[in-house]
């Protein structure tokens, strides 16, 4: 069964939080979806997951029992242990006795949690609280798995754990989606949505999205600003070019996936 | 090359506890110094060392050539990752508010945030809000940047812009010293220090850190199988879509697969930055 969204579409009053969004999530698979504060990754998210009613469209998702859901702010209880926050999380999901001991085992030595069983949840570094609100909703092996902004914040070491126990996960049949703010996560996925002010305005393999760029991508070595779509990398400027016709100066570069999305999100922006 | 920020040997102690340990560090006008570790290693304490925010235990901290003191302060620009504006009051006021603070001339808002000039800050979307935070952090003109994850959580065009901001300050000459956990993020500095437990572990350029250093890049007709069997060996294996990356040899990793009857591709590559810092944290320094 492919889990998702299609043509969702969500309403807090008058105003659209989502519109037309489609989002895949196919068993085994990880699917990520990129864009930063306001663009309705958090909604889309709470869409799938059941929290927020549709105005209209279709979510597809299983059953409560197998959604393991982690929400951007928190995920745990900062009051409970982290074994405690482990049996409770069992507990909501029916995982007890000797299956949660032994879970918790498997899931503690995984996350690098084994010597941290007694500490608080609150007092945790952020990278710990992550992967052990991951671990949490991981707990039950759901079918779907669903991670808000799980690695915003996070060092690259903890990063590098966090997805490999996320990738654990695909491997093993569950359906992974997850949001994320930073362009090199995405590359992980084997789908990817790029979400701006509520809109999907690319979606599809990273390759795909590279490959349906338009027009032509240059490279200009001075500090002037060139004229058109351009944006700084390091020491040099990027420009975009719709038309195809780059302005003197610039070399013409095969676009790479980080440039792919911030076209598509200029163009976007411009109406291009 | 004269040094706008400079640490000497310098060291913190709480306690029993070196924060910061014999730290050299210098950062130049101009140039864009990357400050990157795990959560833990050092780099707040030493950024507030740096500003005269903490006393050193040992060494010095030297700001444009003398102990930071509060007229050294005054040359410095800095955006905290909390960002340091007020929520309730509007952006005209955040503007005029430190203008004031600073005693400098009365200038109009900049075109980023001009339309949102009497909006209150904390109304405004988190993209907005750092880019008004930095923009407060260079109303002064200071000589010396230093920026704490100044793009975290924004969106990839917002970045863009923001790095566009970091870029043109440096080209009017300011030096700026930014942390970053994002290795995105890093690769547009000019150079990285990175910074293991309290110590100085790489300095240098992007290439440079990275060195010789590769990973193992396996295709296998389903990476779910190979990732099966590299992860129960406890390698840290990350998913690049179908393809997987994987510390080690070629050999190892290959002898691994073949073991449990698989067939993959298994070739060597240079390690990316991320990859490289991981093992830099993780393995140790190499030379």
């Amino acid at each position: 069964m492919t889990w998702g969204l299609e043509a969702a579409s969500v309403r807090f009053g008058t105003r659209s939080a989502l519109e037309d969004v489609t989002l895949v999530a196919e068993p085994a698979s990880l699917s990520v979806v990129v864009g930063g504060d306001g663009a309705g990754k958090s909604t889309l998210l709470r869409a799938l997951v059941g929290l927020v009613a549709l105005h209209s469209g279709v979510s597809r998702r299983p059953s409560k029992s197998e959604i393991g859901y982690v929400p951007a702010t928190a995920g745990l209880y900062g009051d409970l242990t982290v074994e405690e926050n482990l049996a409770f999380s069992g507990g909501a999901y029916g995982v007890t006795g000797p299956e949660l001991a032994r879970r918790s085992a498997e899931l503690l030595e995984r996350t690098g949690l084994s010597g941290a069983r007694g500490r608080l949840g609150g007092q945790l570094s952020g990278g710990m609280q992550r992967k052990l609100a991951v671990a949490m909703a991981l707990l039950h092996r759901p079918a779907l798995l669903v991670l808000d902004e799980p690695t915003t914040g996070v060092d690259p070491v903890s990063r590098a754990e966090l997805w490999r126990l996320i990738s654990a996960a695909a491997a093993t049949g569950t359906a992974v989606v997850a949001t994320t703010t930073y362009v090199g996560e995405a590359h992980r996925a084997s789908c990817v949505t790029l979400l701006e002010k509520g809109r999907s305005i690319a979606t599809g393999a990273p390759s795909e999205i590279v490959a349906a760029v338009s027009g032509r991508l240059g490279v200009v070595r001075s500090s002037a600003q060139p004229r058109g779509f351009s944006w700084r990398w390091g020491t040099t400027w990027r420009v975009w070019s719709p038309s195809g016709v780059l302005p003197e100066g610039a070399e013409a570069v095969p676009p790479e996936f980080d440039d792919a999305v911030i076209i598509a999100a200029l163009a976007d922006e411009r109406g291009v | 090359m004269v040094a706008l920020a400079e640490a000497r040997h310098l060291t913190k102690r709480f306690g029993a506890f070196t924060a910061v340990d014999s730290v050299d560090l210098a950062v130049a006008s101009g140039e864009v110094v990357g400050l990157l570790g795990s959560n833990g290693a050092g780099k707040t304490t030493l950024i507030r060392l740096l500003l005269g925010l903490l006393r050193p235990s040992g060494g010095d901290a030297v700001l444009f050539g003398a102990l930071p003191s509060m007229s050294t302060r005054r040359r410095v620009g800095y955006v905290p990752q909390t960002l340091g504006l007020y929520d309730d009051m509007t952006v005209a006021e955040n503007w005029s508010f430190t203008a004031a603070a600073f005693g400098s001339p009365r200038r109009v808002l900049p075109g980023a945030v001009r339309e949102s000039g009497e909006e209150l800050v904390g109304s405004l979307p988190l993209g907005l809000q750092r880019r008004l935070a930095f923009a407060v952090a260079i109303s002064h003109e200071p000589e010396l940047l230093v920026l704490d994850e100044p793009t975290s959580g924004v969106g990839p065009l917002m970045r863009a812009r923001l790095w566009q901001d970091i870029r043109e300050s440096a080209e009017h000459g300011t030096g700026v010293l930014v942390t970053t956990h994002n290795m995105e993020e890093a690769e547009q500095c000019d150079r990285l220090v990175v910074m293991l437990e309290g110590r100085v572990a790489a300095d240098g350029a992007v290439a440079d850190v990275i060195g010789t250093r590769t990973v193992v890049e396996v295709t296998c007709e389903d990476w779910r199988k190979a990732f099966a069997v590299l992860d129960a060996e406890g390698l840290i294996v990350q998913v690049h879509s179908d393809v997987l990356r994987v510390p080690g040899s070629p050999r190892q990793v290959g002898e691994l697969l073949a073991r449990q009857g698989l067939v993959a591709a298994v070739t060597e590559v240079p390690a990316n930055l991320e990859e490289a810092f991981v093992s830099l944290v993780t393995v140790g320094p190499r030379p």
